[in-house]
């Protein structure tokens, strides 16, 4: 019978490990085979379920994580013989500062318009009867959904844990580009999360360390692997935080 | 060898982003967290104490798992010897596994099953099946990565995963039942 050939092979299927010769096969005999074909299914959930149900599930203390990085983070050896190079690297730091404050002026002027619109873009959003496009709290079904729709794949975090919950997603457009709307829902309020390609137009955005007040939004912009994200919420400037690093941990952004 | 701080450098570069990573998994397989924080220290302790021998360009994840699973298992070595002899031999009736026919529909039943329970019947795995899902599934390790983490062969990876997910489900249908 065919399905004892392919059976053994359902969960290497599932993990992706066929080569691509036998890959095509299996594809063959799902069509026709309603039993692997559930088995398929079975293995794939249960394979999501695990991994959103242990994966980060225990999280170091802060303070473990500065006993691990003191005792392995070697200090960088310029750190150890900074002291001879004291007062030249005083100077250089007050050039170096003027410069950077020289140049971040038009930066922060020119900034400002793009938080501006993300500020429209969000409240536009609110002011919908229809804030999203794709109504659905599991991240399984939000993401497959931006799939063909945008040139970029968008990594949901998992919110088990935490305060947050996702509401779903829409196709959003920031300076005629085509970008990811997510919409999350932390108590009675709701924040954004915008993803659209890179550009050098943002370059001047920078990563910021803190959320940046907006007509009473807070903002919070990041980029990691070509992607620029905003975070936008009015609740608090923590909120913003907790959720962009969320987003970090499942984007491998900065 | 004593550790250049070139070389602690270069260890650190490739330890410390798989620190949340090694916690995670030394949570899962001690279930508990002091005994977790001391595993994944001495992990690192011997990792450093042994870079001199791992060979640059080979899997540094791999590598450092394998060290964190055997320091979990010297320091429990009388029971998890035991309990290794006879899942070793319980790896025959992987081969079994082939002709269960549970796949049906009703597997979709899955959909039920919320994180709680499937963390309870992930932590009620015995440990070297635990610890091939956990590799598998949540460290989305490659077969191969994982053989060389827990240093057996390709195949028995597969066995002891079918086995581990066979029991996964098991547990998970036998709680919706009794709900």
């Amino acid at each position: 019978m065919a399905c004892d050939l392919w059976r053994d092979k359902l969960d290497a299927f599932v993990d992706g490990e066929l080569s691509a010769e036998t890959q095509r096969g299996f594809d063959e005999h799902l069509r026709v085979c309603p039993s692997c074909a559930a088995g398929i299914a079975t293995r794939t959930q249960l394979k999501i379920a695990v991994k959103r149900a242990a994966l980060r599930r225990y999280a170091p203390s802060a303070q473990f994580r500065r006993k691990i990085e003191a005792q392995f983070l070697p200090e960088k050896r310029a750190r150890r013989t900074a002291w001879i190079w004291l007062p030249a690297a005083g100077l250089a730091a007050a050039i170096l500062l003027a410069a950077v404050w020289i140049a971040r002026r038009p930066a922060a002027v020119s900034g400002a318009p793009t938080l501006s619109e993300i500020v429209d873009v969000h409240v536009a959003a609110l002011a919908s009867a229809n804030p999203v496009d794709i109504v659905s709290t599991d991240l399984h079904t939000v993401k497959p959904w931006f799939e063909g729709k945008l040139p970029f794949a968008v990594n949901l975090p998992d919110l088990t844990n935490t305060p947050f919950s996702l509401l779903g997603g829409r196709i959003a457009y920031l300076n005629q580009k085509p970008g990811a709307g997510l919409l999350f829902q932390f108590r009675k309020h709701r924040l954004s999360v915008f993803v659209f390609q890179d550009s050098a137009q943002w370059k001047h955005l920078g990563p910021q360390d803190k959320p940046e007040q907006r007509a009473s939004f807070w903002v919070e912009t990041f980029r990691g692997s070509g992607l620029r994200y905003f975070v936008i919420g009015d609740t608090s400037a923590e909120n913003v935080e907790q959720l962009s690093n969320l987003m970090k941990g499942a984007s491998g952004a900065e | 060898m004593r550790e250049t701080p070139e070389r602690s450098e270069a260890f650190a570069e490739l330890a410390l982003p798989l620190f949340d990573s090694l916690y995670n998994f030394a949570c899962w397989l001690a279930q508990d967290r002091v005994e977790a924080e001391d595993l994944v220290q001495e992990t690192y302790a011997k990792a450093l104490g042994g870079y001199s021998s791992f060979e640059p360009g080979t899997n540094f994840r791999a590598w450092i798992f394998r060290i964190l699973r055997n320091t979990f298992l010297n320091s429990r070595s009388e029971r998890a010897a035991t309990r290794t002899v006879a899942w070793e031999e319980d790896e025959t009736a992987a081969a079994e596994l082939g002709q269960i026919t549970e796949e049906t529909p009703e597997s979709i039943l899955l959909q039920q099953w919320n994180q709680e329970a499937i963390r309870e019947a992930i932590g009620n795995l015995p440990v070297p099946f635990r610890e091939v899902l956990l590799q598998a599934d949540v460290e989305e390790m490659a077969y191969r990565e994982i053989s060389q983490a827990l240093d057996i062969p390709v195949g028995t990876v597969m066995s002891r995963l079918a086995r581990a997910r066979k029991l996964l489900r098991t547990e998970l249908q036998g709680r919706i039942v009794r709900a």
